[in-house]
């Protein structure tokens, strides 16, 4: 019995022993995800994890410049925009198909902000499309001609063109969408680099290279995307050679991929801001002087070093520095200065009452939230402030959170990630921004001169103009210190030595159309 | 015994119908709700208002429960609000591999774990069986995660002689050999801890029965050692051990959520925990129908075997 037990383990090994060998083959680049992906019609999904695919088989009409947040064309060839900032009118590349052999045109153009916007579109339905409010402002879309279209807005919004250039801006094949219906996301057709091919659910998502592609065919032959949930399954898989890029490795794991020749390691930081809210409605920081007393006593640099493990940088304020054109060079962080933290907590007529500190499990762009909320804790504590911890799994966090802390909390942690320097001041710093009036505002911020800045934000089109606007409010919104600036995130990936031409974006997106992979 | 079966199949439906409310009204009770964990940061009162309208959430719970309900009974589990697709399809999908894993599992787990417990009862206090006991004690308090990234980093990481996830290879294969290849890992960590228990119990069994008086007068006519081992003593002991098995089918079932996230494998294990924290509601509905009607499925097989093992229930 026993030699037979031992012979047949014995020849399965030899048997596995050749194919074993978990090579990608040539030509054929396999990324590891985080998740399986919800669906691929851009329109409906909400998730970086599926938007690193999706900029791969859609085009927008405008796209991110390399290496930038600044838009520049893709589908729409060039674009006017008229003096009361509300009508916006594309011309759009001509000759460009879909992968499913329809033709891309204005009235293309018009079926998609027909079908997420419009309640009574016949393909409506084929939703829901939770970011269809980046496209709120957008009154109606009319095709003038073959390529040419017209937006018009209720009201002037600067921020339009770069939620154009977001993936809930990317255009969908109307035929598809009329033949496959609510399935759509899973028969998705777009214009992009690379073609759909099949999808095999919780395995993996192939597409191939798409030959007629506008914008050049790309050199790979497919992507193979691999949704793999655990970090160290992940990391597994990568060591053991069945990927070529994998996304958001854990910061443990950085340094020995770094160390390692046959792996190349990448970081870039994004627009993203881990911050806290301050509950400027009650005591103690309805006081300025408190609110930026907790801002010199956190030890960021200690928090992103020995936590986070330099995944992060120090923030200065609440514009990430990845909004290049947008963000203020001038500004320093908040130093760490306990006894200046001190004596402006005297100064607030703070004696050690007892605050609540609401923190968060895990949660999308939360980082390392635990960890982060005891050591922001005991910095706290060192300057004499009573912090008492409540930790919430992220659902329930968010429903205690988002309706304001007023009478729960003296302070929350939180994280955005947005795609223009607009979104976060004005959803969640404004006076009109209030959490009753539907806002972010959780801690009750309010500043007449930051809302009239970001108000006049959204009606300037001119870059410039816009940039100087946004600065100033950063200037003044870091004095004011309705949040403590903790960190800005920097994305990470890890490819295989023998990948060519891999980027990473400050989008955090995945743009694949010039990677390379010979062998 | 036909209609033995058909009794415990018809008692079946209301445990089944009792555990969608149950459900139902945990997935309630939890806070956060589907369309804050789409919208995630964006969910502003007024986005998660519409996206609840459009997903048909927001009507009350007994509405949807009985919608739910009158769905069911025409074979339709409903849509998956994050996946975008029927969840019969997915549920279905996920449960034919977790039938993989988990089955391959119970015959691994059920094979060694009655051979090392004869093995052990027969040489009691001898070497085979201290070496088996030490064995079987660590087994079953090994966490079976923590074993399942260690043999990952044994032999995938370092030796590559099995692929570290997935349940087919992602270009070529899906054949058997590629299954079996894909399986062998997962299906042995999740043994490891049944194994233990089936062999601790079959060594207790066997040890009583061979006391038995019939065991003396089997060995006294003259029957060889391994005709009374397994002949008179095995056979009688099974009867104990065969109910344990089908118990263990329900931890292995529920050991596979851990495995499968391990692993990656793409069973109904991994597709629950997905499912429950973006509070998918008729995807986490479908998963536990499954999952218990397959469990009291196994229950319902162990029974009928032990039946057959045992003249006196009949």
């Amino acid at each position: 019995m026993k030699k037979i037990l031992a012979a047949a383990f014995a020849s399965a090994f030899l048997a596995f022993a050749p194919q074993a060998q978990a090579q990608t083959p040539p030509n054929v680049l396999v990324v590891g995800q985080i998740a399986e992906p919800k669906s691929l019609d851009p329109h409906a999904v909400t998730a970086v994890n599926d938007f690193r695919i999706l900029v791969n088989l859609y085009d927008g009409l405008v796209r991110y410049k390399d290496g930038t947040l600044e838009v520049e064309p893709s589908l729409a060839e060039s674009w006017t925009i008229s003096d009361d900032g509300k009508t916006y009118t594309f011309k759009l590349r001509e000759g460009v198909t879909f992968h499913d052999g329809s033709p891309f045109n204005a009235e293309a153009v018009k079926f998609n902000f027909d079908r997420m916007l419009k309640e009574d579109h016949p393909f409506h339905d084929t939703g829901p499309f939770p970011l269809s409010f980046f496209f709120s402002t957008v009154e109606d879309v009319t095709a003038d001609d073959e390529t040419t279209v017209t937006f018009k807005l209720s009201a002037p919004y600067a921020p339009f063109l770069s939620n154009l250039a977001y993936p809930t801006g990317l255009m969908v094949s109307p035929e598809a969408v009329r033949t496959h219906g609510k399935d759509f996301g899973r028969n998705p057709s777009g214009t992009g680099a690379y073609k759909f091919a099949e999808w095999d659910a919780n395995a993996k998502m192939v597409a191939v290279r798409n030959e007629d592609y506008w914008d050049g065919a790309p050199e790979l032959e497919a992507l193979i995307f691999r949704p793999i949930t655990d970090a160290n399954t992940r990391i597994a898989e990568m060591l053991s050679g069945g990927l070529d890029v994998m996304v958001e490795v854990p910061p443990d794991s950085l340094q020995q991929f770094k160390t390692d020749e046959s792996f190349t390691v990448l970081e870039q930081a994004g627009p993203h801001v881990w911050f806290l809210i301050l509950n400027a409605k009650e005591a103690p920081f309805n006081s300025k002087a408190a609110r930026q007393a907790a801002n010199y006593a956190i030890n960021k640099k200690a928090l992103v070093e020995n936590i986070l493990q330099g995944t992060a940088e120090v923030a200065a304020g609440p514009t990430p520095p990845a909004f290049a054109w947008a963000y203020n060079e001038g500004l320093e962080p908040y130093p760490y200065d306990p006894d200046k933290a001190r004596a402006l907590l005297k100064e607030a007529g703070y004696n050690g009452e007892e605050i609540t500190f609401y923190v968060t499990e895990g949660g999308s762009g939360m980082l390392d939230p635990i960890a982060m909320g005891t050591a922001i804790q005991a910095d706290l504590q060192a300057v004499g402030m009573n912090v008492k911890i409540e930790t919430y799994e992220w659902n329930t966090f968010l429903g205690k959170v988002n309706p304001g802390l007023e009478g729960k909390a003296a302070m929350a942690e939180m994280a955005w990630m947005t795609n223009d320097p607009d979104t976060l001041p004005f959803l969640a710093l404004r006076t009109e921004a209030m959490p009753d009036k539907g806002g972010f505002n959780s801690g009750y911020y309010s500043n007449a001169k930051v809302d009239a800045l970001l108000e006049k934000a959204r009606q300037v089109t001119d870059q410039r103009e816009r940039a100087a606007l946004y600065k100033e409010m950063q200037e003044i919104v870091q004095e004011d210190a309705p949040w403590v600036f903790v960190a800005n995130w920097k994305q990470n990936a890890v490819t295989k030595a023998s990948v060519e031409g891999f980027k990473l974006q400050p989008s955090f997106f995945l743009m694949l159309q010039d990677v390379r992979k010979p062998q | 015994m036909a209609a033995y079966i058909a009794r415990r199949l018809l008692a079946a439906i209301p445990v089944l119908f009792g555990l969608t409310i149950i459900v139902f009204l945990i997935m309630a009770m939890i806070p956060g709700d589907p369309a804050t964990a789409i919208l995630g940061s964006y969910a502003t009162p007024e986005n998660v208002a519409r996206l609840n309208r459009e997903l048909g959430l927001d009507k009350t719970l007994f509405e949807q429960y009985v919608i739910w309900i009158g769905n069911l009974f025409q074979g339709d589990l409903g849509r998956s609000y994050t996946l975008n697709r029927p969840v019969l399809d997915e549920v279905l999908e996920r449960f034919s591999a977790t039938l993989i894993l988990a089955g391959t599992s119970l015959v691994l787990c059920s094979v060694f774990g009655l051979l090392a417990g004869i093995v052990s009862a027969v040489r009691q206090y001898g070497w085979a069986d201290k070496i088996i006991t030490l064995l079987v004690l660590v087994g079953i308090s090994t966490p079976s995660f923590w074993l399942g990234l260690i043999l990952i980093l044994i032999f995938a990481v370092n030796l590559r002689l099995f692929p570290a996830s997935g349940m087919y290879a992602i270009y070529g294969g899906s054949d058997l050999p590629d299954l079996i290849h894909h399986l062998t890992l997962p299906a042995l960590t999740l043994s490891v801890v049944a194994t233990g228990v089936i062999a601790r119990l079959t060594r207790t069994a066997m040890l009583e029965v061979l006391r038995q008086d019939y065991i003396r007068t089997a060995r006294a006519k003259g029957l060889s050692e391994r005709k009374v081992i397994y002949k008179h003593a095995f056979k009688s002991a099974l009867v104990g051990v065969v109910p344990v098995i089908g118990i263990q089918a329900g931890f292995v079932i529920g050991g596979a959520v851990y495995i499968e996230t391990v692993f990656q494998w793409p069973g109904i294990g991994s597709m629950l925990v997905t499912a429950i924290s973006t509070r998918d509601l008729l995807l986490v509905q479908g998963g536990v129908l499954v999952v218990a009607a397959a469990y009291v499925l196994f229950n319902l097989f162990a029974d009928v075997v032990q039946t057959l093992l045992d003249p006196r229930l009949r």
